[in-house]
C-alpha cells in the first residue's frame, strides 16, 4: 500500500525515510507538540513551500526548464483568493470563485508565456518569465484599487477557519479545537494530497517524457514525443500546483501583498531549497524546505550569538550578523550546484545504493 | 550596426554586406511621432534628453552583457551584482572626499567623480576576472547550472554588500556643479542628464571604434560568430573572453557609479532592479549584438519616459509591451546574430 500512496518511488536510503517520517510527523501532529502561534506558523509555512517547491521542481529538476515567473502564479493564487474574500466576504463561494478564477488566469498564462517562448532556448525562457513576473509584481502594487497596492489586503475566512471558531468546548491534548487548528489541517491535508499527486505526475509515463526531455531534448523528439508540447503542459501543471499553494497561504495568512507573495525573494527562496535539497527529487522539496524554513526562523537565533560573541571584530560580526543568514545559504547554493549537484536527496541516496552494492 | 562586418580593404573582392538600416531609425521615428503627442517642444526636449540619458546608463550595463553572450555563450544572470559593486565602491571615494564634491569648482567635482569612476571600474574588473574563474569556468556550455549558479553568486555579492557597506541606504550627493539644469527656450535641461548623455556616447564610440577598427576587435567579432574557426585559426579566445568579462564588468561597473549618482541613494539590490531592465535590453537588440543592445537601451528609455509622461498607468508595463512588439516583428531581436 505503501508503495502504492507513494507511486513506487520510495526514499530508497533509510536515513531519508527516517527525515521524512520525522518531518511528516512533526507537520502531522504539529500543533499538538509545539505550542505558540510561532511555530505553527512555521510549520504551515513549510507545509506550503514543500507544495510550492515540488511544483518548482517539475519544471526545474524533471523537465529542465528554468523559470523565474513560479512566484507570479503563487501570487495569482493568492491574491485571487484574497481578493475574492475582500470582496465578496466571508463565505465558501467566494473560496471556490477566487481559486478558479487564479486557476483559470494561471492557466492561460502559463500557456502564453510557454507556447511563446518554451520553443526557444532555456535562457531565453528564464529571460522572458523574469521580466513578466517582475511586470506582474509592479502591477499588483501599483494597481492599488484593487490590490491594496503596497499594504495589500486583509479579508475575513469563512467562519468555520475563524480563529474565533470553536468546533467543540474544551480542550483536546492542551489545544483547543479552534478555527486556526482547523485551517492548519486543511493546509496539511491539502499539501499532503497535491504532494502525493505530484509524486504520482512524476512516476507516470508522463513524467518519464519530462526527464527524457531534460536529458536530451533532440532525443526525445526523434522519439515522437512534441517535446514542445509536453513542455508547455509541464509548465501549465507546475503553474496550477503553485496557484494552489498560494491559495493555501492565503487562507493560512488571512492576509495577501506583494512582498510576501510576489518579491523576488520567494522566488531566489524557492530556487534555493530546490537545489539545496535536491533536484529532481519531489522529495528533495521537503526536506529542503523543512530545513530552509526552520533555518530561516531559528538560524538567526544562533547567528545573533555568534555575532555578540565577535562583536569587536568588525567585519566578522557583521559576517554573522542575524540579517546575513541568506549570504551562508547562498554559499551553500553555489557549493551545491558544484559538488552535489542532486542536493541532499541525491547525496543520501547515492550513499545508500553504494552501501548496499559493496555488501553482497 | 556594429555586428555588420564592413569590407575589410579595397583589394578585398568580398561582396558589400547589406547594412540593415530599418532599426537604426527606430529611435528618431519613435521620438518625432511622439512629439504631436506630447504636444508641446520644451516638454518633449526635457523627455526625450531623461530618455537618452537613462538609455545610455542602461546601455552601459547591458552591453558586456551581450557581448559576453555572444562571444561565449554564457548568460550571467549575476550581471546585476558588478553594477551594484560599482555603484558602492565609489562612495569609497565620495564620501571621504565631501569637500571636493561640494565645492564650486568644475575641476575638483570631476577629477573626484573622475577618480571614483576608475576606482569603480578597476574593482568590477577585478571582481569579473574572478568571477569567471571561480564562479562561471566550471560551468562553461552548462546552461541550467549557469543561471543556477550566477544567480547564486548574485546573491552571495549582494549580501557581502550589506556585510561591507552596511545594510543602510547610503545617500550618494551629486558634485555641486552638476546639479541645476540648462534653460534653452522653455526647456530645462538637467546637466546630470547631459553629462551621463556624454559618457554614454563615448563609451559607445570607443567599443565602436574598437570593435571595428582594431585587431582585437575583429577576433571579437569573429569569436561571436564562429568561436571554434577563431580557435582553429590559433587565437586563444578563452583569453579573448576573460579580458571581454573583465570590459563588461567593468562597464557595469561604470553604469552602476553613474546610475547610482542619478538615483542619489544606493541600495544593495540597485544592480538586481536593474536586471529585468537590461535583459529586455538585449533581447530586442538581439542576443549577442552590441549595436542592437544600443537601439534596444534608448528605445526601451524612451518608451518609458514618453509612456510616463502620457499615460502613467502604461508606463509599468511599457518595456514588456515593446519587448513583445518587437520580438513580433523580429522573433530574434533587432540584429540576429546568427548561430545558436
Amino acid at each position: 500500500m505503501m508503495n502504492n500512496l507513494l507511486s513506487g518511488d520510495l526514499p530508497r536510503s533509510r536515513l531519508l525515510s527516517a527525515m521524512l517520517l520525522a518531518v511528516l510527523v512533526g507537520l502531522a501532529l504539529a500543533p499538538f507538540l509545539f505550542h505558540g502561534a510561532r511555530s505553527l506558523n512555521v510549520a504551515a509555512t513549510i507545509c506550503v513551500f514543500i507544495v510550492l517547491v515540488a511544483s518548482y521542481d517539475l519544471l526545474l529538476g524533471y523537465t529542465g526548464i528554468v523559470s523565474f515567473a513560479h512566484t507570479m502564479f503563487y501570487g495569482i493564487g493568492a491574491y485571487g483568493v484574497g481578493l475574492a474574500l475582500h470582496g465578496m466576504g466571508p463565505t465558501w463561494s467566494a473560496v471556490l470563485v477566487g481559486t478558479s478564477a487564479a486557476l483559470v488566469v494561471s492557466l492561460l498564462l502559463a500557456l502564453v508565456i510557454g507556447l511563446f517562448s518554451l520553443r526557444v532556448r532555456a535562457i531565453f525562457y528564464a529571460m522572458i518569465t523574469l521580466a513578466v513576473a517582475a511586470a506582474f509584481a509592479v502591477l499588483a502594487s501599483q494597481l492599488s484599487d484593487y490590490t491594496g497596492g503596497e499594504d495589500g489586503r486583509t479579508f475575513k475566512v469563512p467562519d468555520l477557519l475563524q480563529p474565533g471558531f470553536h468546533l467543540l468546548e474544551g480542550e483536546f491534548f492542551g489545544r483547543a479545537l479552534d478555527g486556526k487548528l482547523i485551517t492548519y489541517y486543511l493546509v496539511f491535508f491539502s499539501a499532503l494530497a497535491l504532494f502525493l499527486f505530484m509524486l504520482r505526475i512524476v512516476n507516470s509515463p508522463f513524467g518519464r517524457v519530462l526527464q527524457a526531455i531534460r536529458e536530451n531534448d533532440f532525443r526525445a523528439e526523434a522519439l515522437g514525443y512534441r517535446t514542445v508540447i509536453y513542455r508547455t503542459l509541464a509548465n501549465c501543471l507546475g503553474a496550477l500546483i503553485a496557484t494552489l499553494a498560494g491559495v493555501l497561504m492565503a487562507l493560512w495568512l488571512r492576509y495577501v501583498g506583494p512582498k510576501t507573495m510576489l518579491s523576488f525573494e520567494v522566488m531566489t527562496d524557492i530556487l534555493l531549497i530546490v537545489v539545496i535539497g535536491g533536484m529532481g527529487t519531489v522529495y528533495g522539496a521537503v526536506i529542503g524546505s523543512a530545513l530552509f524554513i526552520l533555518m530561516q526562523n531559528y538560524l538567526q537565533v544562533l547567528m545573533k550569538e555568534a555575532s555578540a560573541a565577535m562583536v569587536g571584530i568588525p567585519l566578522l560580526a557583521n559576517l554573522f550578523h542575524p540579517d546575513r543568514w541568506l549570504l551562508w545559504l547562498g554559499v551553500l547554493f553555489v557549493l551545491s550546484v558544484y559538488f552535489f549537484p542532486a542536493g541532499i536527496v541525491g547525496k543520501l541516496r547515492a550513499g545508500a545504493q553504494a552501501r548496499s552494492q559493496r555488501k553482497p | 550596426m556594429t555586428t555588420i562586418p564592413h569590407p575589410v580593404t579595397q583589394d578585398s573582392p568580398l561582396a558589400k554586406v547589406r547594412v540593415d538600416v530599418v532599426p537604426l531609425l527606430l529611435v528618431p521615428m519613435l521620438a518625432l511621432l511622439m512629439l504631436p503627442l506630447v504636444g508641446s517642444f520644451p516638454t518633449w526636449v526635457t523627455l526625450t534628453v531623461a530618455g537618452l540619458a537613462m538609455g545610455m546608463m542602461v546601455f552601459m550595463m547591458a552591453s558586456g552583457l551581450t557581448l559576453i553572450f555572444g562571444l561565449m555563450d554564457v548568460l550571467n544572470f549575476g550581471h546585476g551584482a558588478f553594477v551594484s559593486v560599482g555603484a558602492f565602491t565609489a562612495t569609497l571615494v565620495l564620501l571621504p572626499m565631501k569637500g571636493w564634491v561640494e565645492t564650486e569648482s568644475v575641476w575638483m567635482n570631476l577629477s573626484v567623480v573622475g577618480m571614483a569612476i576608475l576606482l569603480a571600474m578597476l574593482v568590477t574588473g577585478l571582481l569579473g576576472w574572478a568571477f569567471e574563474r571561480i564562479i562561471i569556468r566550471p560551468v562553461y556550455g552548462l546552461h541550467l547550472k549557469q543561471i543556477l549558479i550566477t544567480m547564486g553568486g548574485m546573491i552571495v555579492a549582494e549580501q557581502l554588500i550589506h556585510v561591507i557597506w552596511g545594510a543602510e541606504q547610503i545617500p550618494l550627493q551629486l558634485p555641486s556643479t552638476f546639479r541645476g539644469a540648462f534653460i534653452i527656450g522653455d526647456a530645462a535641461l538637467e546637466k546630470y542628464r547631459l553629462i551621463a548623455v556624454g559618457v554614454g556616447l563615448t563609451v559607445f564610440v570607443t567599443m565602436f571604434l574598437v570593435l571595428n577598427r582594431t585587431k582585437v576587435g575583429l577576433l571579437i567579432r569573429a569569436g561571436v560568430e564562429n568561436g571554434e574557426m577563431v580557435e582553429a585559426l590559433g587565437y586563444r579566445i578563452r583569453r579573448l573572453f576573460v579580458g571581454v568579462f573583465m570590459a563588461g564588468s567593468a562597464l557595469a561597473g561604470l553604469g552602476g557609479v553613474l546610475w547610482g549618482m542619478y538615483k542619489e541613494t544606493l541600495t544593495a539590490a540597485i544592480g538586481g532592479e536593474m536586471t529585468v531592465l537590461v535583459f529586455i535590453v538585449i533581447i530586442i537588440g538581439g542576443l549577442g549584438s552590441v549595436g542592437g543592445c544600443f537601439i534596444g537601451a534608448m528605445l526601451v528609455a524612451l518608451v518609458a519616459n514618453y509612456a510616463g509622461f502620457l499615460a502613467p498607468k502604461v508606463a509599468l508595463v511599457s518595456d514588456i509591451l515593446l519587448m513583445v512588439t518587437v520580438l513580433l516583428w523580429r522573433p530574434q531581436g533587432l540584429y540576429p546574430v546568427a548561430k545558436r
